[in-house]
């Protein structure tokens, strides 16, 4: 576990990227793979890549509520193997963040020690799982966005990104067909099953754009050729997407007529606090302890 | 001494599959024997990026090389990413002899078109009986690295390690 420390500085309130001044406790760490020619602005390129971790930690906490609350026990194995990946895949890029932000924080004080302004994960990820009809939309498109995402990342000139981007990128292709298998199951099903595939597609819309906004972080980190803009993945995600729900004899819904917004600066939707205050109380109310 | 430590260390079984050592399971990238300072330095690429047995497999390596009179080191590699490619001959017929379905080559590229249109991707044979008439019943087993089948000629459910 980790070693007693200041505690984790707070998001300023307006939310935005903090300022890029040189930080000095970077450079006493000394050189990480990749960190060295991203030295000059950390700052909001670790904001970035705390981005990607948050949303596979929350959605890890997520999908692994579904295990012994699916439709069949082997659905159970299958959500819970998803959120073992995604955990998997935060837990790889949590102590680099800390690396390169200078606070030195380890993957527990990224998990368990933040409060909720301190997550930049988008709200999609965050919603409390509904129908299971609702998870495989989700699903779905998280998947997809996700498969663009990390074959883009496999080209960062950040190695640490790109190894962890690589082996991500083999996990997620599979949680994609294992979306693909049920929305086309659900969508080409019986007339009820159809119903509730199509209205979940519907629900999960406003969720949708926050994934491909480009922030002052992401923008940052594109501009380093270590990260990606949001914005460049969209097509491919969409296609990818339309795909799917045209195999399912389903319609992929119009433009939303609200979205959602703010979690990528800290500002989260009603069922966050309740996720965090699940995730994280045996790790606060035992401060210190191992296991 | 040296070959003594390094062998130990590759002979170690995986925790999950324990009929298959780590060497054979292509994990384990290599073991540099330093015997000035009595250490070594072991480099292991996990399956999976939330594999839970990467911490016993550390743990492991740590006690056969404290058994020997080494200290470890024990470094992570992700990138190359691992592949079942990497597992070895022996490895592949340990696993069938215990029941597992060893991985066919592993995909290039994308592992299916944009939309899975079956759930049986490929022909698996039965590890019990020899029969190709398979079919998947579980996208996901007992471990991240595994699929559920069954055997449509002996009727027997078996476990599949997939190909990544």
């Amino acid at each position: 576990m980790s070693t007693p420390q200041s505690p984790p500085p707070r998001s300023d309130t307006s939310g935005r990227p903090r300022s890029s001044t040189p930080s000095g406790p970077t450079a006493e760490r000394g050189p990480l793979p990749g960190a060295a020619e991203n030295s000059p602005g950390t700052k909001p390129y670790a904001t970035y890549l705390l981005g990607l971790a948050d949303d596979a930690m929350v959605y890890a906490q997520r999908l692994g509520e579904w295990m012994t609350n699916a439709p069949q026990i082997e659905e159970d194995m299958a959500l819970g193997n998803i959120a073992l990946d995604l955990l998997g895949q935060a837990r790889g890029l949590y102590p680099y963040v800390g690396s390169i932000d200078g606070t030195g924080r380890s993957e527990d004080d990224f998990a368990m020690h933040r409060d909720e302004r301190e997550w930049r994960n988008v709200h999609l990820v965050e919603q409390e799982r509904g129908d299971f009809a609702d998870e495989m939309a989700r699903l779905l498109w998280f998947s997809a966005y996700q498969v663009e995402l990390h074959t883009a990342l496999g080209a960062s000139s950040d190695d640490v990104v790109a190894g962890v981007a690589g082996k991500a990128l083999k996990e997620v292709r599979y949680h994609l067909d294992h979306a693909a298998l049920w929305v086309v199951r659900l969508g080409d099903g019986t007339e009820e099953s159809q119903r509730r595939m199509q209205a979940a597609l519907q629900r999960v819309l406003p969720y949708l754009a926050e994934l491909f906004d480009d922030d002052a972080a992401s923008v940052q980190a594109a501009g380093l050729g270590a990260g990606v803009l949001p914005s460049g993945l969209h097509d491919a995600v969409v296609a990818r997407v339309a795909d799917v729900v045209g195999e399912a004899t389903l319609t992929l819904p119009d433009e939303s007529p609200w979205r959602s917004r703010g979690g990528r600066d800290g500002i989260h939707s009603r069922p966050m606090g309740y996720l965090l205050a699940e995730m994280q109380h045996i790790a606060r109310s035992h401060p210190g302890a191992t296991w | 001494m040296e070959s003594g430590v390094a062998e130990a260390i590759s002979r170690i079984p995986d925790p999950e599959v324990p009929v298959i050592s780590i060497a054979d399971l292509g994990i384990l990238r290599s073991v540099e024997v330093d015997e000035a300072s009595r250490t070594v330095v072991v480099t292991v690429t996990p399956t999976y990026s939330g594999c839970p047995a990467m911490e016993a497999i550390a743990g492991r390596i740590s006690f056969e090389a404290y058994s020997h009179g080494y200290a470890a080191h024990v470094c992570t590699q992700l990138s190359p990413a691992w592949t079942t490619d990497w597992m070895t001959d022996e490895g592949k017929a340990a696993l069938a002899r215990f029941g597992i379905a060893p991985p066919g080559r592993a995909p290039t590229g994308e592992s299916r078109g944009p939309v899975a249109l079956t759930l049986s991707r490929h022909v698996v044979g039965c590890p019990r009986c020899g029969s190709t008439d398979t079919t998947e019943i579980a996208h996901f087993g007992s471990t991240a690295c595994k699929a559920l089948r069954r055997c449509n000629a002996c009727l027997e459910p078996f476990d599949e390690f997939k190909a990544i």
